[in-house]
């Protein structure tokens, strides 16, 4: 019932009044109020409300709907009621009574019985939505209101209350309200971040485009540069989740881009990356809206349906890594073999310096190296040691 | 003590690990093998235990600092043993008689000699088959006791022989 404001009572200049009903009792929500034997006046903008000693208007847009409640069989003695429910009221409401009702609907209790044409007219009234093409000309100015109407005195505007749990649930609300509002704002900096990431992306388009026009104009050391730079950006364009419905169709666009920005790099170092050092460099590129590792591992299990350059690969250990369909790994294990009987024996150590890989990833070559009977091993307390199979080779 | 022909093997020290590699275990234990064979044939030994491997110089390469542990010991006494030449002593296998003949290679030495030297219809003492004066040049001269015993058992089920067993001595009459 807080949606209500205290009023002089006279129809304001634009507000013309349809009905008038009498002997009218409130109920904020299910709750009885003291206001009863009222007059209910319909007008154009208002419904007002008037007892012998106080008087108050709801307006007529704080009305989502209403409904009308007729007392069961058993309780003829209770009257009709219509019930109206309400929106928030708004920041500048007039003090009104009740102003620290929690109800969002008040009760009409027709004790001389409701007219059929009562219902009509409050439907047409809020059908027609009057207030919106002429508002009220004069705001009810809570002055003219003390000045007009000497009841107010009687009825001091409720203060909010700050003890007992009502106290504590309205100071609850509020600090939700205010997370709310804090969150909100730190998404909107994020939204505006990822805008201006889109111009960075434009950017590094321009830059890219120009560096192909003048391919003869620059020197060589300014295009690497400028590709340095672009590398730095970041990709353009990276393939976000929110754009595709089913995840599956997500993972498998996810696949082809890493495919297509992998594929030189993982040739790079040798046609092998582990799963890691992939999701760092891919998080890497894109800079905002990041991969997580699952969606990461999914993207690469589509690979291989995929007929793409890369490929999803699990070794005996569990390790996981990422490696061109062209990698063979018996000119691996030849290149390590050879690399093994240069050397005398190596570690995977050794082998991950020599060659620029992940010691991960250099194990996994020797224990490859070993499977197709290349090397063989000794596992002493200082390291895990590969020789030249020269048992097998040596008869 | 004779001096030991190391095989190359014995100073590569993947020699020392066992391999996972199918085809190269093969060649490792097979290599093993031979290596704990010679070795005992060598040095004239024939009890090996396992829980002292790492005394002699044969499981332990102080050069390259490696050693074999005692599970790899076991896989190649087991590996000895399909083939004859190794016999567990206890149930728990720490105690093995190694050696370079199989138990019907040794009786039949044993018989074979005590054909050619006339001793067939008599008895011989342990002692004398083992340090007598008449077997100093033969094979089976110092052999370990059980493995004299497991291989006369052979010859007396196929009756070429009999263990007689008369106070403190034991013997074996040929037949």
């Amino acid at each position: 019932m807080n949606r209500f404001e205290y009023t002089n009572g006279h129809c304001m200049p634009n507000e013309k009044t349809l009905r008038r009903d009498n002997n009218i009792r409130l109920y904020d929500g299910e709750v009885r109020t003291n206001f009863e034997g009222g007059e209910l006046t319909i007008t154009t903008h208002r419904l007002i409300y008037r007892t012998s000693n106080v008087c108050f208007s709801l307006s007529l847009s704080l009305i989502i709907y209403f409904e009308e409640e007729y007392p069961g069989p058993l309780f003829f003695t209770r009257s009709p009621k219509i019930k109206l429910h309400l929106t928030e009221p708004p920041r500048d409401k007039q003090p009104g009574p009740l102003d620290n009702s929690l109800h969002s609907y008040v009760k009409l209790s027709f004790k001389n019985g409701l007219s059929p044409a009562f219902v009509e007219n409050l439907s047409e009234v809020i059908h027609n939505r009057l207030w919106e093409i002429i508002p009220l000309s004069i705001g009810v100015s809570p002055s003219s209101v003390q000045g007009s109407n000497s009841n107010m005195l009687r009825n001091p505007p409720p203060i909010k209350p700050r003890t007992g749990i009502i106290g504590i649930e309205r100071n609850l609300k509020e600090q939700q309200r205010a997370t709310d509002e804090s969150i909100n704002v730190a998404f909107q900096d994020l939204r505006k971040l990822m805008g201006m990431a889109k111009d960075m992306v434009n950017i590094s388009r321009t830059i890219s485009a120009k560096i192909r026009e003048r391919q003869g104009d620059i020197t060589e050391d300014e295009t690497v540069r400028f590709k340095s730079y672009l590398m730095s950006l970041g990709i353009d364009d990276p393939v976000t989740r929110d754009a595709y419905k089913s995840s599956n169709e997500y993972y498998k666009q996810l696949g082809r881009q890493l495919a297509e920005i992998l594929e030189e790099p993982i040739k790079e170092v040798g046609g092998m990356m582990a799963l890691t050092d992939v999701y760092c460099r891919v998080n890497r590129a894109r800079g905002l809206e990041l991969l997580s590792p699952e969606d990461l591992l999914h993207a690469c299990k589509q690979l291989s349906d995929l007929n793409l350059s890369i490929m999803l690969r699990t070794f005996d250990s569990g390790v996981m890594v990422i490696q061109s369909v062209s990698h063979n790994d018996v000119e691996v294990a030849d290149a390590v073999s050879q690399l093994i009987k240069d050397r005398g024996s190596i570690t995977a150590t050794e082998l991950a310096q020599s060659e620029g890989i992940s010691v991960v990833l250099a194990c996994e070559r020797l224990f490859m190296t070993e499977k197709y009977g290349k090397a063989c091993r000794d596992d002493s307390i200082e390291a895990l040691r590969f020789y030249p199979n020269l048992f097998l080779e040596e008869e | 003590m004779t001096e030991i022909d190391w095989p190359w093997q014995y100073s590569f020290p993947p020699f020392f690990t066992l391999q996972p590699h199918a085809e190269t275990k093969v060649k490792q234990i097979e290599a093993w093998k031979h290596l704990v064979i010679n070795y005992f044939h060598n040095t004239n030994q024939f009890i090996l235990d396992v829980r002292e491997v790492h005394n002699g110089p044969l499981f332990y390469n102080s050069a390259i600092d490696r050693k074999l542990s005692p599970e790899i010991v076991l896989i190649i006494l087991e590996e000895l043993a399909k083939s004859g030449h190794a016999i567990p002593l206890d149930k728990i296998k720490q105690r093995w008689i190694v050696s370079w003949h199989t138990l019907e290679e040794w009786s039949d030495i044993i018989y074979s000699w005590a054909q050619s030297n006339g001793f067939i219809g008599s008895v011989c003492t342990f002692y004398e088959l083992r340090e007598g004066d008449n077997t100093t040049d033969q094979e089976f001269y110092g052999i370990d006791n059980d493995l004299l015993v497991r291989a006369l058992k052979i010859l007396e089920n196929s009756n070429r022989a009999e263990l007689i067993i008369f106070d403190d001595n034991e013997g074996v009459k040929f037949f």
